[in-house]
């Protein structure tokens, strides 16, 4: 006689036994054990893993930081240099919240201009890049509100500036800019509120749309730098001919990743952790002080692009308005987008020529946004800032005459 | 009809092609302007070791005496300088605590802010990160930049810090030095004065040859490099661990990726 049933998934023992009341196998299996991703990714397609490796140790860094971070205006910049030198390992962990915070934007940039390039936004996967864009937009808010946390003078007057920026919204402005700070100026009452949305309430926003952001992925299936749906060319077991079982070919190739990545986070973090300047600032070693501004007050240099083009518009309202804009303009995308192709291995190279004058202006802003704004460099803002729209603006046209290159039947792979 | 769509298209491809040459070389050309950006006066270099014990040693002596009297180094621990400066707790007890409190404490002074503020015009700056937010090389140079000016309260004046509220304490060290201006007659015939750079004022000599006192300086920065942040040399010391370990992990991890995948044709 058996003793041993048999859960709906196979399995046996203690796995049986979950099983039978937690769909723990059948949710491995279908995420990962047995999702079939192309077999074709090349190296633009490491730095979704490595986010979420990013997002995992900005988590773990930032629970230690706060058993010993002090969230008020009297103890913030002195608990952190308490953290830097008195706590052990302090520094470590503190410098790795740090550069974490820079390197996930890196990996999103990086992240999201594989997008740009393989047409990833495009049917079926608009809903999975609006995730992405959320995931975004959450993330921009995450880091502005903890470079408030040191409370150094870089973060007290960054703050500053960037929430003076909503007064410029007619009639509610100067409300509005008091309801967010709930004081007349950045003070203790902003920093704890501050700090209670960067430890609780973005963290968790950013968790529940990453976990939808992969749920949308493994329902539609991964994209590919050939931009062909692999679901189209089944075999006799079902799967895709062109798919690979995520486990164990991409546990193996993103754990490599992983590590070359921890390897080049590691030369930052050790040898040069303030990126001479970029990813901590000078300005923000001197506590915050009302009196005295820094010499410059730029934003941190993942944000200097959007800053490069609210100052390039004359006129305040209207550069707030381009500089929201010019974010929230990702998300039209998927709808922007007229060709019938999706790679660009099989564009023309009227899109090719718009995504690299795009990606030169984007990084050309951001080194404008970086510098004290001279006639010539808002010049350069400008051509810039208006190659950065009709990127946009004109894509629905230059998709839609671009000539195209019939596209394989299968994915491009050469066996390693 | 064929045909005529035919040139319709031709017209429309040369007019992007025109519209985009536009693009283009508005674009090169802004791209080729963004390589002049302005430059900033260099500071000297204070070439400093913070892995030089001995040198942070005599930098400590350096600070306590010529500088702890107004600046604070508020996040320090006396006795954090005896274990990363490889000194004995009764020496540092007895050549660095001048206000004898226990070795746990901070490195704070006694003047209160208010007093500063009326003595100075702003409380002396505590100058735990002193070298994070202005860099060894500015402080380097900010030392060696005293000069005479008796427009100023003190007497001084600094060419890096013009107006400067702090007098040159280190004066009997360096000797002091005054500003050389070049005159130059505009065609209006005024005569502008131009500053050229600092020489020795012959009137008053140091007790430091010119090299001790660069030595003095040097030490004190470098002291002051490793009090913003004390963990460096450790830190360093840690990374080519970290990366060498990392460095091994890597190949493992790329040799089982080819193992892995010389199945997939």
């Amino acid at each position: 006689m058996s003793t041993e049933t048999k859960s709906s998934a196979g399995t046996t023992g203690l796995m049986g036994w979950i099983d039978a009341r937690f769909p723990l196998t059948k949710t491995w299996k279908e995420q990962w054990g047995e999702y079939y991703a192309p077999k074709n990714f090349n190296f633009w397609y490491y730095f979704g893993s490595i986010a979420l490796l990013v997002l995992v140790l900005q988590i773990v860094t930032g629970i230690f930081l706060t058993m010993n971070y002090k969230p008020s205006s009297e103890g913030a910049f002195a608990s952190v240099e308490y953290i830097m030198r008195d706590v052990p390992w302090g520094w470590l962990i503190r410098y790795m919240h740090s550069t974490g915070a820079s390197a996930f934007f890196i990996v999103v940039y990086l992240h999201m201009f594989r997008g740009l390039m393989y047409g990833s936004y495009k049917n079926p996967r608009e809903l999975l890049w609006i995730f992405g864009m959320l995931i975004y937009l959450v993330l921009m808010a995450e880091a502005f509100m903890g470079y408030l946390l040191p409370w150094g003078n870089m973060s007290y007057w960054g703050a500053q500036v960037i929430t003076n920026l909503f007064g410029a919204i007619p009639y509610v402005g100067s409300s509005l800019v008091e309801w967010i700070r709930g004081d007349y100026f950045i003070s203790d009452v902003t920093l704890n509120r501050f700090f209670a949305l960067h430890v609780i309430a973005l963290p968790l926003a950013l968790v529940f749309l990453v976990v939808a952001h992969l749920l949308a992925l493994h329902e539609v299936g991964s994209n590919n730098p050939d931009g062909i749906e692999i679901k189209k060319n089944k075999g006799a077991d079902g799967h895709p001919l062109d798919g690979i079982p995520s486990h164990p070919y991409y546990s193996v190739k993103d754990f490599m990743g992983f590590v070359f990545f921890a390897l080049i986070f590691a030369g930052i973090l050790f040898f040069e952790p303030t990126v001479n300047n970029l990813f901590l600032e000078k300005a923000n070693f001197d506590p915050a002080d009302r009196m005295q501004t820094p010499a410059e007050i730029a934003p941190v240099w993942y944000f200097t692009p959007y800053y490069a083009i609210l100052r390039a518009v004359p006129n305040k309202l209207l550069g707030v308005i381009l500089m929201g804009v010019a974010v929230m303009i990702f998300f039209l995308l998927p709808w922007l987008d007229r060709c019938k192709v999706k790679s660009i291995r099989y564009r023309g190279w009227l899109y090719k020529s718009f995504l690299t004058v795009f990606v030169i202006s984007f990084i050309g802003l951001g080194y404008i946004g970086m510098h004290k704004p001279t006639p010539l460099l808002t010049l350069e803002a400008r051509v810039f800032s208006t190659i950065y729209f009709a990127f946009f603006l004109l894509m629905p046209w230059y998709t839609s005459v671009d000539k195209t290159k019939p596209v394989p039947d299968r994915v491009t792979f050469h066996a390693h | 009809m064929r045909t005529k769509m035919k040139v319709q298209l031709m017209n429309k491809t040369m007019n992007i092609k025109h519209t985009l040459k536009a693009v283009a070389l508005l674009f090169i050309s802004s791209v080729a302007l963004m390589a002049h950006a302005e430059e900033e006066a260099k500071p000297m270099h204070a070439n400093n070791d913070v892995a030089n014990k001995a040198s942070l040693q005599r930098g400590a002596r350096n600070f306590v005496n010529y500088c702890s009297g107004c600046h604070s180094l508020k996040y320090v621990r006396y006795n954090r300088l005896s274990v990363d400066l490889d000194l004995t707790d009764a020496q540092v007890q007895d050549n660095l605590d001048f206000t004898k409190v226990k070795l746990t404490e901070m490195m704070t002074i006694n003047m209160d802010p208010a007093d500063g503020k009326s003595w100075f015009g702003k409380p002396p700056p505590d100058l735990s990160l002193i070298a994070r937010s202005r860099g060894a090389d500015y402080l380097y140079t900010f030392l060696h930049s005293f000069y005479l000016d008796p427009s100023r309260p003190t007497g001084m004046n600094n060419v890096v810090l013009p107006a400067a509220a702090m007098p040159n304490v280190l004066w009997e060290l360096q000797g002091l030095q005054k500003a050389v201006y070049v005159g130059h007659t505009a065609d209006n015939g005024s005569v502008e004065k131009v500053f050229t750079g600092l020489e020795a004022d012959t009137s008053s000599k140091g007790k430091l040859s010119p090299e001790e006192y660069d030595q003095f300086v040097r030490d004190l920065v470098n002291f002051l490099d490793y009090v913003g942040e004390p963990g460096q040399v450790e830190r360093r010391g840690l990374g080519i661990r970290v990366m060498g370990f990392m460095l091994v992990l890597f190949l493992l991890a790329y040799a089982l990726k080819k193992e892995y995948w010389k199945d997939i044709k």
